[in-house]
């Protein structure tokens, strides 16, 4: 603020008017302050007036999804809307298990099935190869880490019609199916992921050599090395990865749709647009049902790791 | 047993911790580029062997007007999304940059809609761009509005519909912002007290330059992201009304998974893989102009 330059000051000075002066200085700045002090206040209210209109917005799409889910058809055609659905209708939430061609705990399990294969295996996976990012020092290291780092530009539509290429020549080679099977879909987590390499690299670059090289003189292997005392140290950032891969698992629509077929094999979001296409626009309390059901798994887990999730996207744009 | 020399034994165990991801770059993520390089200078119908046709695929989309429909839907979509989400999100991190009570609340409820799966946020918001009974049309009527746009069944209003969408779920750079923020050292905006600058002057003065970084990333990720959409229209539109929300990436998946062109759709995915990367090159070259990295 600039009030300190507001307070008068005459251009030349009279000695006995010094004191005179110093009190109207007082004065003066003591209802500057308070003048600030309102001032600041009434700027507190105003952002707390736009935030809680902004979340409002936020939130009410969530509201009405819930409402509506709790709807009897009839009602959520009615109009004015109701926000409070009466009476409310739990069975909706049975309903969806229970519609033919409709089977959420299959597609839940095949989901979970698929997620916990890609988090153990990225997360495994990339922690190897960011330990020797961040912690070897080995000629051809600075342009391999460019090279990875490029990686993550490359678009997934770009590759997928080849890999769909690769998938089905390997099923008529090798006598193992790839195609209509989750292989597709998790093998190459056990890869590393660039992404996933990069957060980790990040992360053991803060640990002390000191701790390693102190291992080394003990005879530690370099492996040992990355189990004993990196593994241990990176959990926080290991969990990180692990939440953002389960994330993407439950949130990925294209790759199942690329190499899933039978409707017996489709994870929950493949299974939330098939319900979708044959409900049409006609039960939208039912779709909104199994919307909030796919949805709910995700919030729990949020609200479980909320630090750790909020701490690790903002990395990700920090060391970006 | 020749000695081997720190430098080579230091080679071997980088190579062995890199060995999952060398292998796992080559056979995910090179020999399916390279292969679909060759794939598109052919014909391949994928029941049949390619065939080799030269540029055929290529000179075929200088004329192929979905082709073109396509490109210029992703790039409206894009123009249109990317670089306002990106001030929308700037300044809903300023906002929750005051130190004010409730703060982490705040930013809790706003991050909350990025974690929604793209397929289950698709249904609610094609809930509530219903025409007659959703929300959206049902607040704009009781407001006075009486003939509210039918959002995804026009062909004006499909495309702004995905794209209003699109901001619902900016948490994710909100919160990527707000560290940035946060870092922004405070004898920057201390000094600039002194000079007598106003709030508006200090975030361009000093707040801009110091998140420059930050903005370059959501930036580039963005770029990334918005040309390569495709869940949203593709559950949403189906790519209509008459394709006004069909995007590249659904006519790529179209080419090869529904008409199985798998030659054409190779030549569609490289052209993609290069505008990806001009776009992102060009923003990279644009860096150097108003990216400032302190100390960093």
């Amino acid at each position: 603020m600039t009030n300190a330059h507001n307070i008068p000051t005459p251009q030349t000075p009279q000695p006995d008017s010094l004191r005179h002066q110093a009190l109207v200085g007082q004065a003066v700045m003591h209802t500057h302050l308070a003048m600030q002090k309102r001032r600041r206040l009434l700027k507190q209210l105003l952002i707390h007036a736009a935030l809680i209109l902004i979340c409002a917005a936020a939130l009410v799409p969530f509201l009405w999804m819930l409402s509506t889910s709790l709807k009897s058809n009839a009602h959520v055609m009615s109009s004015p809307p109701q926000w409070i659905p009466h009476p409310v209708q739990w069975h909706n939430y049975k309903a969806i298990f229970t519609r033919h061609n409709s089977n959420f705990l299959l597609w839940t399990r095949n989901t979970l099935i698929i997620a916990v294969l890609t988090v153990l295996g990225t997360t495994i996976s990339s922690a190897i190869v960011a330990y020797g990012f961040a912690k070897i020092k080995f000629r051809g290291r600075g342009v391999l880490f460019a090279i990875m780092l490029a990686t993550m530009m490359i678009p997934f539509p770009v590759t997928m019609v080849s890999l769909f290429i690769i998938f089905r020549w390997l099923g008529d080679h090798t006598g193992m199916q790839w195609l209509g099977t989750f292989k597709p879909l998790w093998v190459p987590a056990w890869f590393g992921s660039a992404f996933n390499i990069f957060l980790l690299r990040q992360f053991f670059m803060t640990i002390p050599d000191e701790l390693s090289e102190a291992a080394r003189m003990d005879g530690c292997s370099e492996f040992g090395i990355f189990v004993r005392i990196i593994l241990p140290l990176a959990k926080p950032a290991l969990t990180v990865v692990a939440l953002f891969s389960f994330m993407a698992v439950w949130n990925d629509f294209l790759a199942p749709l690329v190499y899933i077929q039978r409707s017996q094999q489709y994870t929950l979001a493949l299974g939330l647009q098939s319900f979708y296409s044959q409900l049409g626009n006609t039960s939208w309390n039912l779709l909104m049902a199994a919307s909030v059901l796919v949805i709910v798994p995700v919030l729990v887990l949020f609200f479980i790791a909320q630090k750790t999730f909020i701490e690790g996207i903002a990395t990700t744009g920090i060391k970006g | 047993m020749p000695r081997m020399s720190r430098h080579t034994i230091n080679f071997l165990k980088g190579m062995a911790f890199l060995s999952p991801w060398l292998v796992g770059v080559l056979v995910f993520t090179t020999i399916p580029i390279g292969l679909s390089l060759y794939y598109s200078f052919c014909n391949y119908p994928l029941v049949q062997p390619p065939v080799f046709v030269g540029w055929h695929n290529y000179h075929y989309m200088i004329h192929d007007r979905v082709f073109w429909i396509s490109l210029n839907n992703t790039l409206l979509y894009a123009l249109m999304s990317l670089p306002m989400g990106m001030v929308i999100a700037l300044a809903l991190a300023l906002l929750l940059n005051a130190n004010i009570r409730g703060l982490s609340l705040y930013r809790t409820i706003i991050f909350l809609p990025s974690l929604i799966p793209l397929v289950a946020s698709a249904m609610l918001w094609l809930w509530m761009y219903n025409s007659k009974l959703g929300l959206i049309n049902i607040t704009l009527r009781s407001l006075g509005i009486a003939h509210p746009p039918p959002w995804l069944t026009s062909t004006h209003w499909a495309m702004p519909a995905l794209v209003l969408m699109s901001f619902w779920s900016l948490g994710n750079t909100v919160v990527i912002y707000l560290a940035g923020l946060q870092d922004v050292p405070r004898e920057l905006y201390e000094a600039a007290d002194l000079d007598g600058a106003n709030l508006p002057r200090k975030i361009w003065h000093v707040t801009l330059p110091s998140i420059s970084p930050v903005i370059f990333f959501n930036l580039i990720m963005g770029i990334i992201g918005s040309l390569q959409t495709f869940t949203q229209p593709f559950i949403m539109t189906q790519g209509g009304p008459i394709r006004s929300t069909y995007l590249y990436t659904m006519y790529l998946y179209d080419n090869a998974f529904t008409f199985l062109r798998m030659g054409y759709a190779s030549a569609l995915a490289w052209v993609q893989l290069l505008l990806v990367l001009a776009l992102t090159a060009l923003a990279f070259w644009t860096s150097r102009y108003w990216v400032h990295y302190q100390g960093r």
